[in-house]
């Protein structure tokens, strides 16, 4: 089921079967070059697949942004160890609501892309990792699965080679941590997901000790159309070093709130207006999200002549993440803002480290209290102040996840924060609820 | 050997094996990174990130606890941005920390008031609400106090990976996160309290000493513990006399960090209120308090009237009391009393595998041994139920050098979990079984056995015959119960072997011949229970019991003599290894004497004085060392608190080492022969009720 109207703007690449009847299943996916790119990479060296996925310029598209060939290239293809392909879609960065629907509207794309990954590495099992909130998600994705069993696209000796591969679905039990790869590999192995020590990473020591490729969903779900159309149709997309479309979460003040397909490099000025039918209201922005809610957010102003894209975005000091773009338009106290993010932090700390522990709960209830009305002068440097003694001293991203949007918000917004003193009332008070609390 | 990295830490050059962790490597340069999560010897965390450290080139601050040295790096331990980070990190740490340290137990040793004196800040900018707990109690022994913990997992980790109980773990995320024990409310498991004492704050705390005392009221006295026969190192808090707790505060022993159950909490029999502080006399056949002198004057007559009428006197010694009182005690027996009739509990057939040995050195294991052995072979005995040491020793041998382990037990037992390969059999059929591993075990390079009472007499011989046709080195250790059953053998407490297991040319009755003897005149029992199971024939015998508590063999004696304990005298005791290690006196018990000091003023009673020498510790010692063959030990190393291998013997001993007599009495960890009768806390943990 689709969400959202597509928009013009949109280059359907991974979405492109979104819409046609019964898109889930294998026969519409086989009447729409489904398992092609699969049956090319079949007849290719491991090497050529890899140099192929280099050429396309994929970044991956969990938040981090790694070259997706180099970190495949890593693997130590002659271990004498079992490899892994391991999809990570414990989906949960706030804002982010992609990979349910590349799962929903096209299982069999992703399957495919392990496919391609596994012929890389040589190897013969995947874990798909579903964030426990998308029960219904296993449901569709265990369908898919026993299809592409049936029609011989899993399983032994596909398509006539001698090459194996099977594939399993597993659930996460609703902890934001293990969206992280280390956590998500523990809990993948039943403990309890906490972040591992790297290095070694994932793909010299991940599942099971050994070698494992480790991405995000929509990373996979690309990987199809790069070995069908080549790396360099696909990269051509994009702009230089960062090929392709990025699946954009557009939620917050639009009108037209959706997901999107769009080519990386895309103006954040056009995607608000034209491709999310602009501020409700016609309100003016204040602040954006770029990429879920561990980004650094944007003023307005920084906003002008910005492109969704991992350069851009790191040039003003934040970050493409995930693809969950939040729009906040000028009715928005971003005291409360910055309190809901910690909320969501402190609520999803694991407890393994003391900075991240501590001070996201510790951030939490003075920033409740400074949005209550109880705030002191010297609590605005304080605010700053924690979430900087967290940042890179954390054990996992998480705490720096919790920092970073923290920092942003007191050094950009710190006239809000002033107007919250003195046991005034929050200045919003009254301004339209998007979200319920 | 690969090349050592050469790096540069705070200024000063290091040298260290690659894949060595820069906290570790700064440790050779006498430099402290401080940490609470880091612990030498378990798996790591970098949970706590105190030991963050600046390294030249590197973007940010650097865990020292997981990374590895390189080659010219430069590292900072010391820097104003390492100490704010360590300052922040404190402050957080603290924020719901419940600051109470002038009731909390750790108040004083406690590591997390080291490090806040040391890098904290002067004052708190926390003034929200604290997340408050309520403390809980896992079981008689283990309290959880959840606010206090800083969860560095320490606990966790030795439960699981030293003790391989894997009690502890974590439930709940972020700041609620808390540690539970693995039945939801309470524990099941050794008691062993490693968690407690390896608790850098005073999260979690003991049941008997919790608020009993401050830890600088006490005196620590690292005492050897007196119950199994592994001779742990245990430190007594000793305060007006009195033993307050034991704990692994002094790591200087065979054991470093290791104590169990009876060692840590054992110690209560000391003050248990049915201990001796009086002789007692029989007067009209009831047990009655007399002084010292009257029940001396009445043991001297006594053993006077048997000698002058070549009456037949009998001697069981104990397998507690120390190297010197056992030595001293046969020499008596010997000397003056002129009788072989001495015997003591025998539980393991240390005689067969010496005589076996004879011929080869370096051919019995230490306790270091079973920790360093390539290959370790565990035959006839649950070693983590009734030699806990040994058992941690070859889990950290498993643990840190991949050793391969085998077990041939009758039933299944913990080292299964680590075991290469593990044969089922029954008791009696070590042997056969140990054979069937052997075309596995002539493919290692070197192997320690280890072997219970049930590989005894001529399985002993048939068993270093096969250790030697595998063509690799092999080391021993026949296991023994108590704290210094291995001594009794070493000091000739046996009827038919001297000291330095010399044959006696003359043997006398063993224990059994000595209760079942009708002319039995006089029966001398130091610190033995032997009328527990069997009776005495003699009904007109002259019984003297040396003892702690009015036992079954205390309550039919005509004199009783209270006896000190392991911990209130000093002397030294022989561990199952053939380790020497030194007792230190720590509490008193008003009215009782050490054992020695008793058998000297009955021999001065008796006008041997002379004849029995002087009843010193020291001097008997010295005696010990020059006379006793393998106990020329050392002396710094005995004198400094150190353990010392002794090499018993090196030839034939021309002496059946009678199989029929050895048995072990197979305690567990929370059974400890007479001594675990009377320690209430032995019988108050669930898992010590059942069995």
């Amino acid at each position: 089921m689709l969400y959202n109207e597509p928009s013009p703007h949109e280059v359907k690449i991974l979405t492109r079967r979104f819409g046609l009847p019964d898109s889930a299943s294998i026969k519409t996916y086989l009447k729409t070059d489904g398992y092609v790119a699969f049956e090319k990479a079949l007849k290719m060296k491991p090497e050529e697949i890899i140099a192929e996925v280099k050429v396309s310029n994929l970044r991956g598209r969990g938040g981090a942004g790694f070259p997706t060939g180099m970190k495949w290239s890593f693997v130590p293809r002659t271990s004498p160890k079992p490899k892994y392909i391991v999809v990570n879609a414990d989906e949960s960065e706030p804002g982010t609501c992609k990979d349910r629907v590349l799962i929903e509207n096209d299982p069999h794309q992703l399957i495919e892309g392990m496919l391609i990954a596994a012929l890389a590495v040589d190897a013969h099992a995947g874990y798909i990792y579903i964030r426990g909130e998308y029960r219904y998600l296993i449901d569709i994705m265990d369908k898919a699965i026993a299809e592409a069993y049936e029609h011989g696209y899993l399983g032994r000796n596909l398509l006539g080679s001698n090459f194996h591969f099977d594939a399993f679905t597993h659930t996460g039990a609703g902890a934001y941590e293990c969206g992280e790869e280390s956590a998500l590999l523990e809990s993948l192995e039943g403990k309890r997901g906490v972040p591992r020590i790297r290095p070694p990473f994932p793909a010299v020591v991940g599942a099971f000790q050994s070698p494992t490729i480790l991405n995000n969903v929509e990373t996979f779900c690309a990987a199809p159309a790069i070995l069908r159309d080549g790396g360099a149709a696909f990269a051509a997309l994009g702009i230089p070093k960062a090929g392709g479309t990025k699946m954009t979460c557009l939620s917050g003040h639009v009108n037209k709130p959706g997901v999107y397909e769009l080519p990386l490099g895309f103006p954040v000025k056009t995607m608000i207006e034209e491709v999310g039918g602009g501020i409700r209201n016609g309100r003016k922005l204040k602040a954006f999200v770029p990429g879920g809610s561990s980004c650094p957010v944007l003023t307005a102003a920084e906003c002008e002549g910005l492109t969704m894209d991992y350069d851009a975005m790191a040039r003003v000091k934040s970050m493409l993440g995930s693809g969950g773009v939040v729009v906040m338009d000028e009715d928005t106290c971003i005291v409360k803002v910055a309190l809901r993010v910690m909320r969501f932090y402190a609520h999803e700390s694991c407890g393994w480290c003391i900075p991240c522990r501590e001070g996201t709960t510790w951030l939490r209830k003075l920033l409740q209290r400074f949005h209550d009305g109880h705030g002191q002068r010297s609590d605005i440097v304080l605010i700053g102040d924690l979430a900087k003694n967290m940042l890179g001293r954390t054990f996992c991203p998480l705490g720096d996840a919790a920092a970073m949007p923290t920092i942003s918000f007191v050094e950009k917004f710190r006239e809000e924060f002033e107007a919250h003193l003195d046991g005034r009332p929050c200045p919003f008070e009254h301004a339209e609820q998007l979200v319920m609390q | 050997m690969p090349d050592p990295v050469k790096l540069t830490i705070d200024g000063k050059a290091v040298e260290a094996a690659p894949g060595t962790l820069v906290i570790e490597a700064a440790k050779c340069v006498g430099i402290n990174i401080p940490s609470f999560c880091y612990y030498e010897g378990l798996s790591l965390q970098a949970a706590c990130r105190m030991c963050l450290v600046e390294v030249e080139k590197a973007p940010k601050l650097m865990a020292a606890c997981t990374l590895p040295v390189a080659e010219g790096m430069v590292v900072r331990t010391e820097t104003p941005v390492v100490a704010e980070a360590r300052k922040y990190t404190l402050e957080f740490l603290l924020t719901n920390h419940p600051l109470d340290c002038p009731v909390c137990d750790k108040g004083g040793e406690c590591e997390l008031q080291d490090m806040v004196f040391r890098y904290g800040a002067g004052e708190s900018r926390f003034v929200e609400n604290k997340i408050h707990v309520e403390e809980k109690q896992w079981s008689p022994v283990v309290f959880y106090d959840g606010p206090r913990c800083i969860l560095c997992f320490r606990c966790v980790r030795i439960c699981n990976e030293g003790m391989g109980v894997g009690a502890l773990g974590i439930v709940n995320r972020g700041a609620v996160s808390e540690i539970a024990p693995n039945h939801g409310d309470h524990l099941e498991c050794d008691e062993c309290g490693m968690c407690i004492d390896i608790c850098p704050v005073g999260a979690l705390t003991s049941g008997t000493y919790r608020y009993k005392t401050r830890p600088w009221e006490m005196e620590h006295v690292g005492a050897i513990c007196t119950h199994c026969s592994n001779g742990c190192k245990t430190t007594l808090g000793v305060r007006n006399g009195k033993i307050i707790r034991g704990n692994n505060h002094d790591r200087s022993g065979i054991n470093g960090e290791f104590l169990c159950i009876k060692g840590r909490y054992g110690f209560d029999f000391t003050s248990h209120p049915e201990r001796l502080q009086s002789p007692q006399m029989r007067v009209n056949g009831k047990l009655e308090p007399v002084s010292w002198s009257i029940a001396l004057a009445a043991v001297a007559k006594k053993f006077g009237a048997a000698l002058a009428s070549d009456g037949r006197i009998g001697v069981i010694g104990s397998t507690h009391t120390s190297n010197e009182e056992n030595h001293y005690l046969q020499k008596f027996a010997r000397g003056v009393l002129r009788t072989n009739n001495i015997d003591h509990h025998r539980s393991g057939d240390v005689v067969t595998l010496l005589d076996a040995l004879s011929g080869t050195t370096g051919s019995l294991a230490s306790t270091a041994d079973l920790y360093e052995s390539k290959a370790v072979l565990v035959a006839g005995a649950d070693l983590s139920s009734e030699q806990p040491f040994l058992a941690f020793q070859i889990r950290g041998n498993y643990r840190h050098h991949q050793a391969h382990v085998y077990v041939v037990t009758e039933n299944e037992v913990r080292e299964d979990g680590i075991a290469a390969e593990s044969v089922r059999i029954a008791r009696g059929g070590e042997l056969e079984g140990i054979r069937s591993l052997a075309e596995r075990l002539k493919t290692e390079s070197e192997l320690a056995i280890v072997f219970g009472d049930s590989v005894k007499g001529e399985a002993v011989r048939d068993l270093v015959a096969f250790g030697s046709s595998l063509g690799i080195p092999v080391k021993y250790v026949a296991l023994v119960d108590y704290s210094n059953s291995r001594g009794a053998l070493d000091m000739g407490l046996v009827p038919e072997l001297l000291p330095g297991y010399q044959p006696s040319n003359r043997p006398g009755m063993t224990i059994g011949e000595m209760l079942d003897s009708d002319s039995l005149d006089v029966l001398w029992v130091v610190g033995a229970n032997p009328l527990k199971a069997s009776a005495l024939r003699a009904a007109d015998a002259f019984v003297v019991v040396q003892e702690m508590f009015l036992t079954e063999t205390a309550q039919r004696a005509d004199v009783v003599l209270p006896a000190a304990s392991a911990y209130e005298k000093t002397g030294t005791v022989t561990n199952v290894c053939g380790e020497v290690q030194r007792l230190s006196a720590g509490p008193s018990t008003m009215g009782a004497k050490p054992d020695l000091e008793i058998i000297g003023l009955i021999a001065r009673e008796m006008g041997q004085a002379a004849a029995a020498g002087p009843w010193a510790p020291d001097k008997v010692f010295a005696e010990i060392r020059a006379t006793v063959k393998g106990y020329d030990v050392p002396m710094p190393v005995i004198s400094a608190g150190g353990a010392a291998h002794t090499t018993p013997v090196n030839g034939r001993i021309p002496v059946e080492s009678r199989p029929d007599l050895i048995h072990s009495s197979r305690d567990t960890l929370f059974t400890s022969g007479t001594l675990g009768r009377y320690s209430r806390m032995l019988g108050s943990v669930m898992e010590g009720r059942r069995r």
